[in-house]
């Protein structure tokens, strides 16, 4: 039997997020999910908790990150010790908008890249003070090459993968593992204005916290989710400029 | 937040499908407002669990649909005393995946484990235990209710009694279902000692079927091809939960049928076939263990199994017969199907017991229940499955609505013929292409 863990949730109301705390609730492990829909986090709770785990929760808006550092010792004070932070939160955002509106632009930038290192590398201070430690945070395919329809969101998350890799590097041969999570296509609330979700690219977020799980248990630095998005990432970004510069991707 | 118009939401049985306005709430408070817009958009609207429905009766054809698979969570789960209460999107696959393994199984369980704990309330389903346990609804402590007119109230037996019972068996239509409670039973291990033995003819079911009353799960499997003395041949199938061999629940499904089958893969030739191989496979003489999975869910292994019946999809139909007159009937409801070389590739038959539902408008009555299925070849279908229907009729039986998507008005209500109290208690907001279909005047 592995001891409890005790994890920090960042963005407990992800889909994503959601079913990977499923799979692992049965084991009796310990939560705190943080999020900023009060409503949704009080139900995932409770279902977590009719799973056996344990669980605490705290309503903030995480793209805010004034006093960053109390707060997260509050959370770590909390769970008694942060054995994994899973980071998930994120705004897919609309690039005319970001084209357009400076604010908007800022805001992605905020939630998806500035916000989310500073919760990293305070997760890796702490896992740092305690010798061990897990930190899964989703990225995206988008950052693996910038796209017109979706380059703010893309930099964004390229951003952040770039961070969790050098994290990777730093913690090499340690017992801190860094996980960069790169879904495709996944049908969750933030894609559900899109037609054909059940077309063969698409992967439930069941499929994907499936994925998550097991790059944590094997400790692999980078996952990409369904597996083939690798294969499809590798021939986007290997496209020749005057094929790219045709397609409307 | 608007409703989302989904061109072609699918009955089971894809013969009904079409548009809709579609919201999907992601939590129980999100549910008022998703009944408003779906309704706003659709001038009327209805709840849609895992549409495994086969007709019309989870359909609101050009109206609203709130689609309750967001809502899939538990509430609270009371491992001692065996009581969980749950949203009503939550499917028996998922919450079985978390009761299984502290010894908990749904007290009633339909022949497919993706069906909502919603959609299970609302037609009252019955599974292979009915002789002994009734319906699901029999075993539902309390349910949360979101009417358009007095917002979420809580029914049980001795709170708002009436919609309790009416909203048991009640096609979705006094209300939307937001979270159910319901009263589990114990189970040792996830195993069955099962038993399958071959019958050779109808009265040899009847007889057999006595004889295992004690057994808590009892259904046959009746080769539709067979007629004359060996009219009703077929597979009598028996379990009983075994008193040990662990606590493992089952595994996420097996392959999908990815596209339509061309022109149906099902005709006669086929299910001719396959049921003189049914027949003979080792299967049919099994004694033996067997999990629960493949003994309650054969046909979910093949996920999108109805995609089989071709494009132009099929029918399903399942009547029960009043136990004066089930001998009787069923035998000349086998000889019409067999006489129409229209072969049915699933055709089930069970004895139903006296236990009386709280529901209103249940379906299941005293005596036999026989289902069958028919790939749509338009009017031919049609014409014998109406003849099925006068059968019945004349037997004092009724028909499924779960199951059927062109059961005639004047059937229904002599079927059901307390279905005015339901209409009286429906939620003003709230319709279905089925109660449209029942209730408008000649
Ligand atoms: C392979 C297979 C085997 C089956 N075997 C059996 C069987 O053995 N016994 C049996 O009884 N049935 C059986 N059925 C039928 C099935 O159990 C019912 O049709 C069930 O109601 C489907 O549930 P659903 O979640 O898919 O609901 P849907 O089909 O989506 O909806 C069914 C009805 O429930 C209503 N509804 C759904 N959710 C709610 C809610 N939250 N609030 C209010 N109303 C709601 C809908 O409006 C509709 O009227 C079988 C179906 C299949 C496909
Ligand atoms: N779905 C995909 O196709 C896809 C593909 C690649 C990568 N991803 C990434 O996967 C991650 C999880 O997304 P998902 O697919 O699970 O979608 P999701 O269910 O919409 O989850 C995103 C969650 O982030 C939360 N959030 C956003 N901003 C927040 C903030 N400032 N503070 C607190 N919470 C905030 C949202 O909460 P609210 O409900 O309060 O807004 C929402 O619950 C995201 O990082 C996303 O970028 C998704």
């Amino acid at each position: 039997m592995a001891a409890i863990n005790r994890i920090l949730v960042l963005g407990a109301t992800s889909a994503i997020a959601e079913r990977w705390c499923r799979l692992r609730a049965a084991a009796g492990d310990s939560f705190l999910l943080v999020a900023r829909d009060g409503d949704k986090l009080a139900a995932i709770a409770a279902d977590l908790t009719a799973r056996g785990a344990t669980v605490g929760t705290s309503t903030e808006d995480l793209a805010d990150t004034a006093d960053a550092d109390t707060r997260f010792s509050r959370w770590t004070g909390t769970l008694g010790g942060i054995d994994t932070v899973f980071l998930a939160y994120g705004i897919l955002g609309d690039q005319q908008e970001a084209q357009s509106d400076t604010a908007a632009l800022a805001r992605g930038l905020q939630a998806n890249f500035t916000s989310a290192v500073v919760w990293c590398e305070l997760a890796a201070r702490a896992f740092e003070l305690a010798g061990a430690g897990t930190l899964v945070a989703i990225s995206s395919v988008a950052g693996d090459r910038g796209r017109r329809t979706n380059y703010a969101y893309g930099a964004a998350k390229a951003g952040l993968s770039t961070y969790l890799e050098g994290m990777a590097h730093r913690f090499a041969g340690t017992e801190i593992t860094v996980i960069c999570v790169k879904p495709g296509f996944v049908a969750t609330p933030m894609t559900a204005h899109i037609d054909g979700r059940d077309g063969p690219l698409w992967a439930t977020p069941d499929q994907v916290a499936e994925d998550i799980e097991k790059a944590v248990r094997k400790r692999r630095p980078e996952i990409y989710t369904r597996w083939f998005w690798r294969f499809v990432m590798l021939v986007i970004r290997h496209l020749p400029r005057p094929i790219f510069n045709k397609m409307k991707i | 937040m608007t409703a989302r118009e989904d061109l072609n939401v699918l009955a089971w049985g894809r013969v009904h499908r079409g548009r809709h306005f579609v919201s999907d709430p992601a939590t129980r408070n999100g549910v008022g407002a998703a009944i408003r817009e779906t309704a706003e958009a659709g001038a009327s609207t209805l709840a849609h669990g895992l549409g495994r429905s086969y007709g019309d009766s989870g359909l609101n054809l050009g109206g609203g649909l709130v689609r309750t698979t967001g809502l899939d969570r538990l509430i609270a789960f009371d491992r001692a005393a065996g009581i969980v209460r749950a949203d009503a999107g939550l499917s028996l696959d998922a919450l079985l995946r978390v009761t299984v393994p502290a010894g908990w199984f749904v007290p009633v369980t339909p022949g497919t484990k993706f069906v909502t704990l919603g959609g299970a309330v609302a037609n009252d389903v019955h599974g292979k235990n009915h002789h002994l346990a009734g319906t699901f609804g029999s075993h539902v402590t309390r349910f949360g209710l979101w009417r358009s007119d007095r917002g979420e109230i809580e029914c049980a037996p001795d709170e708002n009694a009436d919609l309790f019972a009416l909203t048991i068996g009640g096609f979705g239509l006094t209300g939307v279902i937001t979270w159910v409670e319901v009263r589990l039973e114990r189970i040792a291990s996830a195993m069955l000692e099962v038993e399958n033995i071959p019958v050779d003819d109808l009265d040899a079911f009847f007889s057999l079927s006595e004889r295992s009353d004690s057994w808590p799960f009892t259904v046959a499997w009746v080769d539709t091809l067979a007629r004359g003395e060996r009219l009703g041949r077929g597979i009598f199938s028996r379990g009983r939960w075994a008193g040990n061999g662990g606590l493992n629940p089952h595994r996420s499904g097996g392959p999908r049928l990815p596209l339509d089958a061309p022109g149906g893969l099902l005709n006669s030739l086929t299910v001719g076939a396959f049921n003189r191989l049914y027949r003979a496979r080792p299967g049919a003489r099994f004694h033996g263990r067997q999990h629960y999975d493949p003994f309650f869910y054969p046909l979910d292994r093949l996920r999108d199994w109805n995609r089989m019946y071709g494009s132009r999809g099929f029918y399903q139909w399942q009547c029960a017969i009043p136990t004066a007159h089930m001998r009787e009937a069923v035998r000349v409801l086998l000889d019409t199907v067999a006489a129409s070389g229209d072969a049915s590739f699933l055709a089930v038959l069970k004895t139903f017991g006296d236990a009386p539902s709280p529901g209103v408008l249940s379906f299941p009555m005293s005596g036999a229940t026989l289902a069958l299925d028919f790939a749509n070849r338009g009017a031919d279908t049609l014409s014998l499955l109406s003849r099925l229907d006068r059968v019945v009729a004349e037997a004092g039986g009724r028909l499924y609505p779960a199951k059927d998507g062109r059961l005639p008005q004047a059937m229904f209500r002599a079927g059901f013929p307390r279905w005015t109290e339901l209409e009286a208690a429906r939620d003003p907001i709230l319709m279905s292409s089925f109660w449209r279909r029942m209730t408008e005047e000649a």
